[in-house]
């Protein structure tokens, strides 16, 4: 494995932190815009609330992180992804300012009918998001971003592993959502919650899956070599990712929450990861590898050595956090 | 084209000005504000003061608020470097990425530890939960450190070689990060987000003061940020001074547009006001010799003027000249201020006593609005006075822009997007204030949960619809 290897290697580990941590509370958002008016809604809100309140932020570091490893170790490709995807980039950031902004606000409102419009703001931004993320990534995969940048600025990301890929994002962060959700009211007491969400982790779990199959038929004819990455080292991914995908619905439907949301966990990093195995040694599909794209020596090894710093002081600080917030004291209200 | 392309140019320095001009203030609260919540929070439960503690909790939630949008607001600028610089990212990337990656760690303690603190109230040991704003306090140091590595380098670029190819090798990115500017420009900025988050906490107060709040929480709460920023605002001078010295060799052409010098000469003056209009100074006063002296402390000290550098290396002469100078008066007036402050504190009898005269509660209001305007002409004379440059001397900010054309419609968007986020964050604060005001409970109960929504059907049926 070369320097460059372990720097994308390292960079795509960002990409499955933020597709797991991060999509978890995006599709926390896609709930909370299902969850009806002021009344009926107010629970699961109130859910929504406690489970991402505390951890959204780092959560959300995960993004800065893949970002700047591209722009150190990788120049070239992020210029190009940055040019030929301007349209589509700009868009996640506008719902990434709307939704970070409108979650804080809604939290503070003063009235039922200005947290219903920061409310709305939120949950549209976390569905309008994961949408384009999962676009941009299936430009990349399906090989339509140029080296060089030149990639058309709506042709690039409107073919067909796109779609599915929009799709499939942002079904997969409603399901991931929905079982971290009926794990956290689980434990907060609220059975009859963890019920609810529960079932709609169930049933958003399934058409997940039958979309998946939509999604691997248009990748066989769109995306010719993510198709043949994934039927040969993907393909143990994939499976992974099937077996788990489908544990979690039966334990969806035994109730037991707390290992669903482990299982749910599986079934997303296995196909993030099943992408990245099948794609590589490509960084930008058919047009740039990872070798090619590599920047400087001396910076791949600084920013290893950036990730090992990050590794003893980040790291243990996540953990608490995350060991925090799955205390009982954590999982109810504060008032 | 070259017009089409010129206007892209701009569209896209508007909106990098915009973006970052909007998290400049945002990011001095993050970094500043914590270790005022600190010393409120330390003293609530080591004195075993209510009144504090109760202020902590207060700022902990204002903070919140605050973090959010700085998140979000610097998340963006993120994609921006690429979106519409992509020219400067993709040769220079490798070069001053590694500071990004450090600050990413910085950026990651920041939002772990607020996720834990904001949380962690009655959740935590109270010992303990002080304790978790000191990584908060610790990574807002670092991440402004690193931020301003990258910002010192784009003004004395150094660890790499540019062939005559274009190509960018022999790539150090230590002493990339090492600069020359970088302690000046790292301390000055630092400093300032003291006397940002300082100045304007306690303007909150004072208004709340001059209409007749008085009580000794409104005290503490003016206290503690103004003695922040009185110390903060009274060193900035001397780290501002420090900072402008490697100008006259580093970077002439930005020293000649702060100090509107159309000669080189020594025993250069200072110019007060003044337009430079067709390559002539109008209006103005001349301190004679001043400016010399300020740049290398000595008369003697040759001062590049315009004369001496292409008008196509030259930056909007009149623009750098003003920010520099509006900095300058409103940093004075800041510091005078502050003097004011220690000055009728040394002579009071009765601690707390001495701040009720309206027009000191008046100028503190006004030091709250000029630390707003110093941070933006500040770095309007840094960002600005480095033009044409991106990449001071080496690249050029018209070859490091997008080529897309939608820049002006991003930038219309970005307009509509902050300034609603101004002014529904602005809303949303106030309205906390008020509440608070009205009801001496802490909490805030979140009007969408089920005890939000109970309250307001028995208030107001019509709201729940």
């Amino acid at each position: 494995m070369s320097l460059a290897d372990v720097a994308a290697a390292l960079m795509f580990l960002g990409v499955v932190a933020y597709a797991i941590l991060g999509g978890a509370d995006f599709g926390s958002g896609v709930w909370d815009l299902l969850a009806g008016g002021p009344r009926e809604g107010a629970h699961l809100r109130s859910q929504i609330d406690r489970s991402i309140g505390p951890v959204w932020e780092a959560n959300h570091v995960w993004l800065i992180y893949v970002l700047v490893f591209l722009w150190t170790a990788f120049p070239t490709a992020f210029g190009a992804i940055m040019t030929t995807l301007f349209i589509p980039w700009l868009l996640v950031g506008l719902g990434i300012v709307l939704r970070g902004g409108a979650f804080a606000f809604r939290k503070f409102s003063g009235s039922v009918r200005e947290a219903q419009l920061h409310g709305a703001v939120f949950a549209a931004s976390s569905v309008v998001t994961p949408f384009f993320l999962g676009m941009i990534a299936g430009a990349v995969a399906s090989g339509r971003v140029p080296a060089d940048g030149s990639g058309d600025v709506w042709d690039s990301w409107t073919g067909p592993t796109s779609w599915v890929g929009g799709a499939l994002a942002v079904l997969t962060v409603a399901f991931l959502a929905a079982t971290f959700l009926a794990a956290d009211a689980e434990r907060g007491g609220d059975h009859a919650l963890a019920g609810e969400i529960g079932t709609k982790a169930f049933w958003s779990g399934l058409v997940t899956g039958a979309v998946a199959l939509v999604a691997a038929l248009a990748i066989e004819l769109d995306a010719e070599t993510l198709a043949d990455g994934l039927h040969t080292r993907g393909l143990v991914f994939v499976i992974g990712s099937a077996v788990a995908g489908l544990a979690t619905l039966v334990l969806l439907r035994q109730r037991r929450w707390a290992i669903a949301r482990l299982t749910a966990v599986g079934a997303v990093g296995a196909i993030v990861v099943g992408w990245g195995v099948a794609q590589y040694d490509w960084l930008l599909v058919d047009e740039l590898t990872i070798a090619d794209a590599a920047g400087a020596r001396a910076t791949l090894i600084g920013l290893i050595i950036v990730f090992a710093v990050a590794a003893v002081t980040a790291v243990p600080a996540l953990i608490w956090l995350f060991v925090l917030v799955n205390q009982d004291e954590w999982s109810t209200t504060d008032h | 084209m070259m017009i089409l392309a010129a206007d892209e140019l701009l569209a896209a320095r508007y909106q990098m000005a915009l973006s970052l001009g909007f998290h400049i203030v945002l990011s001095c609260f993050g970094v500043a504000f914590p270790a005022m919540i600190y010393v409120l929070h330390r003293r609530g439960i080591r004195n075993d003061d209510p009144e504090a503690l109760a202020l902590a909790k207060k700022w902990g939630k204002a903070a919140a608020v605050l973090f959010a949008v700085g998140a979000v607001s610097g998340t963006i600028l993120s994609f921006e470097m690429g979106l519409l610089w992509p020219g400067l990212m993709s040769t220079y990337g490798d070069v001053i990425g590694l500071p990004f990656a450090l600050e990413g760690i910085a950026f990651f303690l920041e939002a772990i530890f607020i996720g834990i603190y904001l949380y962690g109230w009655g959740r935590l040991r109270p010992e303990v939960h002080l304790r978790t704003l000191i990584p908060i306090m610790a990574s807002g140091l670092f991440g402004t450190f690193c931020i301003l590595t990258v910002n010192a380098w784009m003004n004395a670029p150094a660890g790499f070689t540019l062939l005559p190819d274009g190509t960018v090798t022999d790539v150090d990115p230590i002493a990339a990060m090492f600069n020359d500017a970088l302690w000046q420009q790292f301390t000055h900025m630092y400093v300032a987000t003291f006397i940002v988050a300082g100045f304007l906490t306690a303007s909150v107060y004072a208004v709340g003061m001059l209409r007749g709040r008085r009580d000794r929480s409104h005290r503490l709460g003016f206290t503690v940020p103004f003695a922040f920023a009185a110390v903060a605002a009274l060193v900035q001078p001397f780290v501002g001074h420090v900072a402008g010295m490697r100008l006259d060799t580093d970077q002439p052409s930005k020293l000649a547009a702060m100090e509107l010098a159309t000669e080189t000469e020594d025993n250069a003056p200072v110019v007060i006001g003044g337009v430079l209009i067709d390559g002539e100074v109008r209006g103005g006063i001349e301190i004679p010799k001043l400016a010399s002296l300020l740049a290398g402390n000595s008369f003697d000290t040759v001062i590049t003027g315009l004369d001496d550098i292409p008008a196509d290396e030259q930056p909007p002469v009149n623009i750098v000249h003003w920010s520099f100078q509006i900095m300058i008066a409103a940093g004075t007036t800041m510091a005078a201020i502050g003097i004011w402050w220690w000055w009728r504190r040394r002579r009071a009898t009765e601690p707390g006593g001495e701040f009720d005269s309206p027009w000191f509660l008046r100028a503190t209001v006004l030091a709250g609005v000029l630390s707003v305007v110093a941070l933006e002409a500040g770095w309007i004379t840094t960002e600005v006075g480095r033009q044409p440059w991106i990449v001071y001397g080496v690249m050029r900010t018209e070859d490091a822009v997008t080529s897309n054309s939608g820049v002006w419609i991003s930038l219309a968007v970005m307009v509509v997007v902050y300034t609603s986020m101004a002014v529904v964050g602005s809303r949303v604060l106030l309205g906390m204030a008020r509440r608070w005001r009205e009801d001496d409970s802490l909490d805030l109960p979140t009007p969408y949960g089920p005890s939000g929504v109970l309250q307001s059907d028995a208030r107001d049926p019509e709201a729940v619809g």
